[in-house]
């Protein structure tokens, strides 16, 4: 019994959402090995390897992984198969694309964005945008899993494990790669946020995201959100979307303003430990989430906890 | 060249589900189902690719039970040419799914399959990916922007550090994020049009797949419950709170 975990990371580093993934992989039961598929990534296998409880690391080090494609990435685990038991990976965009691809070619039944690990083959994970927590068995003998991180603690450093070479697979050729804008920033991402300030529809512009919403952020060092209206309105971008199905995320403090609460948000923040709404409607659905409501206009509430922020030396 | 679109019936988003006292599913008795929005998302763009001459023919195709056809007849609805219905009761989870969509697509011979990222009902977003590995077809999912060259696909897809674009070899495979478009509404005329368009009756039986789970519910709860905290009068408060009840600051 071996688990594959496959990691996300940036060639030069591992990304949290790995050390998260790998508690889930760990809780499996079954000795983890790490698979790190990119190009010029000898450092990002280094640093799986120096995770806690990693037994093993594959580096597959080839310019047919460089660009996230589904189908050498899903070729590539699949040759792998023989040898484990189970594919656990971060539901990150990356595997979120490529899982399920993966989950097919061996016949299997992908369990998508798990929350809780009950045994080696029961899983708890929410449906309808987490209003519902399902347990689920997985009859299958591989298992492909995703893990939604923001409900796992991150796994340390701590171990030494060989990195051997993984070989590359045939590559299908259907696709290839023509660019990104990937939005460079100093702000901590996301999904490994320890504070989040987010802005929905009544920021009213793009503007306002950099004259309110950024300056708190920045003061806190936090990183920034949006809702989907934000999002769908242009006034902020399509990374920066929290919820349903955007980014889920679980910070020491959410700040909300000028977001409504609509269900599929609420999805991707209820787990926050601790939330503060600013919105001028004492009936918005953000306030039954909230633990720390105020009713206020935003454009005079914002520049005033900025300041104060700023007092006590923030 | 064809465009196949496949739609699911689920819950309408507007509705909030309620689990089931006795922890086997949601209530999904008398409650409004109405089209997956990434499904509604998928078939507009495929409307547009036929009204821009990039397509010929829009084919809607459901799995599910009887009560799909209304579906498919809001995907005819808003301009697709023809429906086709895959009758299957119960569960059928997105592999299944994939290898009937298999089949399906394996007699019409699309050159695009588009089709909603997920469904909100089991939030699995995995159908599209599914499909495409047992097709060998190159999939671009969370698409924002789609252009056709040729036989080939040009696509911008949402990423978690951005935007990405891609080249896929026809045909392929495009899942529906939020910002590919705003699906039209279908207009009372178009609603009486689509009354006399055909749909295809299929059994699942017919394509010879195993509908079996491989997945056994054990059970469906509530999650936690977050209850709602405390109004604060103003900035100063709050401020107050965070630091020395919160300790977050």
């Amino acid at each position: 019994m071996t688990t594959l975990l496959i990691a996300e990371h940036d060639n030069a580093s591992i990304k949290d959402a790995t050390n998260k993934a790998l508690t889930a992989a760990a809780a499996l039961g079954a000795d983890v090995h790490v698979l790190v598929a990119g190009e010029n990534a000898k450092a990002a296998a280094d640093a799986a390897a120096r995770l806690s409880g990693v037994k093993k690391v594959l580096l597959a080090d080839n310019a047919a992984y460089a660009h996230d494609l589904a189908e050498p990435l899903a070729a590539l685990i699949v040759s792998l198969a023989s040898s484990y038991d189970a594919f656990v990976a971060p539901a990150t965009s990356r595997f979120k694309n490529v899982m399920p691809r993966v989950a097919a070619l061996l016949d299997v039944m992908q369990v998508s964005e798990i929350i809780k690990v009950v045994s080696s083959d029961t899983f708890e994970r929410p449906i309808y945008a987490g209003n519902a927590i399902q347990t689920v068995k997985s009859k299958d003998a591989k298992k492909v899993i995703t893990v939604r991180t923001s409900t796992f603690a991150a796994t340390g450093e701590g171990g030494s494990a060989p990195v051997e070479n993984a070989a590359a697979a045939a590559d299908p050729g259907l696709s290839s790669f023509l660019g990104e804008e990937v939005a460079k920033s100093d702000r901590p991402e996301l999904t490994s946020a320890k504070i989040i300030v987010s802005g929905g529809r009544a920021m009213q512009s793009r503007e306002n995201f950099a004259k309110y919403i950024e300056p708190l952020a920045d003061k806190l060092g936090a990183g920034v959100g949006a809702s989907r209206a934000a999002v769908d309105a242009g006034y902020a971008p399509n990374d920066w979307q929290v919820g349903q199905t955007g980014k889920v995320v679980a910070p020491e403090l959410y700040v909300a303003i000028g977001i409504s609460g609509a269900i599929q948000h609420l999805a991707g923040m209820k787990d926050s430990k601790v939330i503060v709404a600013i919105n001028k409607d004492e009936d918005a659905p953000i306030f039954q989430v909230a633990d720390y409501g105020l009713v206020a206009d935003l454009y005079q509430a914002v520049p005033e906890l900025t300041e104060a922020l700023g007092k006590l030396g923030k | 060249m064809k465009v196949l679109v496949p739609v699911k019936r689920v819950v309408d988003f507007n509705v909030k589900v309620r689990v089931k006292s006795d922890g086997t599913g949601v209530e999904l008795a008398n409650v409004k189902m109405s089209m997956n929005p990434f499904d509604e998302i998928a078939v507009e763009e495929a409307l547009r690719l036929k009204e821009a001459g990039k397509a010929t023919e829009v084919v809607v195709v459901s799995i599910g039970p009887a009560q799909a056809s209304e579906t498919i007849r809001t995907g005819l609805a808003m301009g697709a040419d023809r429906g086709i219905l895959v009758k299957a009761e119960g569960h059928v989870e997105p592999l299944a799914v994939a290898k009937l969509l298999k089949a399906v697509a394996e007699a019409e011979k699309p050159g695009l399959i588009i089709l909603g990222k997920q469904a909100i009902d089991d939030d699995s977003n995995q159908t599209g990916q599914m499909l495409a590995a047992l097709l060998g077809w190159p999939q671009a999912t969370f698409a924002s922007k789609l252009e056709v060259e040729g036989s080939d696909f040009k696509v911008t897809r949402e990423v978690d550090g951005g935007l990405q674009t891609v080249k896929l070899k026809g045909p392929a495979i495009v899942t529906t994020d939020l910002r590919l478009n705003e699906p039209r509404y279908a207009s009372l005329p178009n609603i009486m049009k689509a009354k006399k368009k055909p749909i295809d009756d299929k059994n699942a039986s017919d394509y010879g797949v195993d509908l079996t789970p491989h997945l056994e519910v054990l059970k469906t709860a509530e999650p936690a419950g977050r209850k709602a905290g405390v109004k604060v009068k103003d900035v100063a408060e709050l401020v107050s709170k965070l630091k020395t009840e919160a300790g977050v600051l």
